[in-house]
């Protein structure tokens, strides 16, 4: 092995090391353990039951424009935080990390009193014949809220150190804006904007407390995986919460797998020769 | 393209980087603007280029007034001193930028066969399918001014195009540089800090101070005969002495100088080392050697007069000399400027 200027590598790899086997491997092989103990014939059953298709189809399809809108707003919201200096800025980006910080419980709960019919958003919204609270909408406000800083904390560094530079050139070589952010400014925020669109969507499809308020968790419409887990597991029946869990583990391995392929491909031109 | 700025100004919230500057470049000219940094000589080129605007004055391309023309409608060529490629395109990508973004249509044939003319031109054939990560500064470089080429520009504008450069990529690139201006025959403005880069490339140097423009002429002139001793100290190294004129003559400590016309009172003396000699006997300005720095082409001497003051000089490599002699500097040629 090669000598470092650090001393101590050997052991901080091994304590490290040992840290990620307990903390993540572990409790993930005792999940895939408890559910390959039901045969293939039960856990076929338990994982493709009407019931979880519906939680499935709810759960992926919310998450997915929640994060589909995030990646718009999250860009925005980067964009304005980086190029602009106005009064208030220092709380508008400090509130960027608040669903961070928050319980998720307490945002399910304030989301779910300003979207129910009679709160202030629901209210004006069932006006105009939207309802958002016990519907697959709230879960996606839900989704929207927690997974927002994903996006802009991801994308907003990379933003601040793109070089004025590249931009004056691509203005003097005579490029339009739109052009200039398509084909100079897009493509080198792309790796950036997967990191995020992945932890996004992940946390989206993970997240549980902020959604079962709002939800109204009725089963084959608004009952999402977690809760379907969370239910099974109530009634003793690890084995099908493990099932089921599983499937949610696999789609979040897929989709990191995915987004990592596509963020190499897009960070080709930074390998040297 | 002629290019004419006519009592420009620029300030940046208080800074007031440029000064009423007025300046003609001619048509097919090399000209550098000089000058120490803060001289406001990279804001008079981005204010040429378009990418800053004048507070006051007005630039003129030509007969036309480009004062107010955005720089992605001005039709200059600009080169950064960081290059600025595009790291995600192809060296051959970021050459074809601007004639793919640009309003005039092109054929995709005609777009390849302008790049490959381009990297022949900067001599780069076989580089095109590389990244910009991929190659050399000097190499990244040669790609910056092909982009800046490929959309044909009426003027060439270069912010210290090799800053960033080790001296040897550097000495090349200078004499590269003025081979494809030749060619060309493009009207180019460079602005550097390095005195021996601007005197080497350029056709004219205007040398700049506080944002305005203190003395321009060919390398010739200005070094020949520079006139104030800010131009003097900022071209060259230079020893300085207190001087007093009297009747037409230099006095400085032993050693004088005829400056007919000069008005009497207290002057500072300047001399190149090379307008330096040392001698054993008098008459010349007594003082003792105290290190002497041999050099590829000759002897650097550094030596402390009777008066306190340092003097640096050169002699051939043969003359046996060292620290601790005691002798008299003697003046070949000096300039003389009053104080105040």
């Amino acid at each position: 092995m090669r000598r470092n200027v650090l001393p101590g590598l050997r052991l901080s790899l091994g304590v490290t090391l040992l840290y990620v086997g307990l903390i993540v491997v572990l409790p993930l092989v005792a999940l895939v353990f408890k559910a390959a103990s039901l045969g293939p014939e039960d856990y076929w059953r338990i994982v493709s039951s009407t019931r979880a298709l519906a939680s499935y189809r709810v759960t992926v399809l919310s998450a997915l424009g929640a994060t589909i809108f995030n990646l718009f707003f999250g860009l925005a919201l980067a964009w304005v935080l980086t190029r602009y200096r106005f009064p208030g800025w220092r709380i508008v980006d400090a509130m960027v990390d608040l669903p961070f910080a928050l319980p998720t419980a307490v945002a399910g709960i304030s989301l779910t009193a300003l979207f129910a019919a009679n709160g202030w958003f629901g209210s004006i919204l069932a006006d105009l014949g939207v309802k958002v609270a016990y519907t697959p909408l709230g879960i996606m406000i839900a989704m929207c809220f927690t997974s927002l800083p994903f996006i802009v904390r991801t994308v907003q560094p990379v933003l601040e150190d793109l070089d004025p530079a590249l931009e004056e050139a691509a203005q003097s070589l005579g490029g339009s804006d739109w052009t200039i952010f398509r084909k100079v400014i897009l493509p080198l925020l792309t790796p950036a904007l997967l990191a995020g669109v992945s932890l996004s969507f992940a946390r989206s499809l993970g997240e549980f407390g902020a959604i079962i308020f709002i939800a109204g968790n009725q089963p084959m419409s608004t009952e999402i995986t977690a809760l379907l887990v969370f239910i099974r597991l109530e009634e003793y029946d690890y084995q099908a919460a493990a099932a089921i869990a599983s499937v949610l583990l696999l789609t979040a391995f897929v989709m990191l797998a995915l987004t990592n392929w596509m963020q190499s491909r897009a960070l080709r031109y930074t390998v040297r020769n | 393209m002629k290019i004419r700025l006519d009592h420009v100004v620029k300030t940046f919230e208080t800074f007031r980087a440029v000064r009423d500057v007025s300046l003609e470049i001619e048509s097919g000219e090399l000209v550098a603007l000089l000058g120490p940094s803060g001289s406001g000589k990279t804001t008079i080129l981005r204010m040429v280029a378009g990418l800053e605007y004048a507070d006051g004055g007005h630039i003129y391309f030509g007969d036309q007034d480009a004062t107010d023309i955005p720089v992605r409608d001005r039709g200059v060529g600009f080169v950064f001193q960081h290059y600025a490629l595009f790291p995600h395109m192809t060296v051959a990508e970021n050459i074809a930028f601007g004639m793919k973004v640009s309003r005039v249509k092109r054929e995709k044939a005609a777009i390849e066969a302008r790049v490959a003319e381009l990297l022949r031109l900067v001599r780069l054939e076989g580089l095109g399918d590389r990244f910009p990560a991929q190659i050399s500064g000097g190499q990244r470089q040669r790609v910056a001014l092909a982009r800046a080429l490929s959309v044909d520009p009426k003027v060439l504008l270069l912010d210290e195009p090799f800053g960033a450069l080790d001296a040897n990529v550097r000495h090349d690139l200078r004499r590269w540089l003025r081979e494809i201006h030749r060619e060309l025959g493009i009207t180019t403005i460079f602005v550097t800090h390095d005195q021996e880069e601007a005197l080497d490339l350029a056709d004219r140097v205007v040398i700049l101070k506080d944002g305005h423009i203190i003395q321009q002429g060919t390398a010739e002139e200005v070094c020949r005969n520079p006139q104030s001793a800010f131009v003097m100290k900022f071209l060259g190294d230079a020893n300085v002495l207190a001087a007093e004129v009297r009747d037409g003559r230099a006095y400085a400590s032993g050693a004088a100088i005829d400056v007919s016309g000069m008005a009497d009172g207290k002057a500072e003396l300047y001399a190149r080392p090379a307008d330096l000699d040392w001698s054993a006997q008098g008459p010349g300005i007594p003082a003792s050697i105290t290190r002497v720095l041999d050099r590829p082409d000759g002897r650097r001497v550094l030596a402390t007069a009777e008066t306190g003051e340092q003097l640096e000089f050169d002699v051939e490599p043969e003359r046996a000399l060292q620290a601790g002699d005691g002798g008299f500097v003697t003046l070949r040629r000096a300039k003389v400027f009053a104080l105040g």
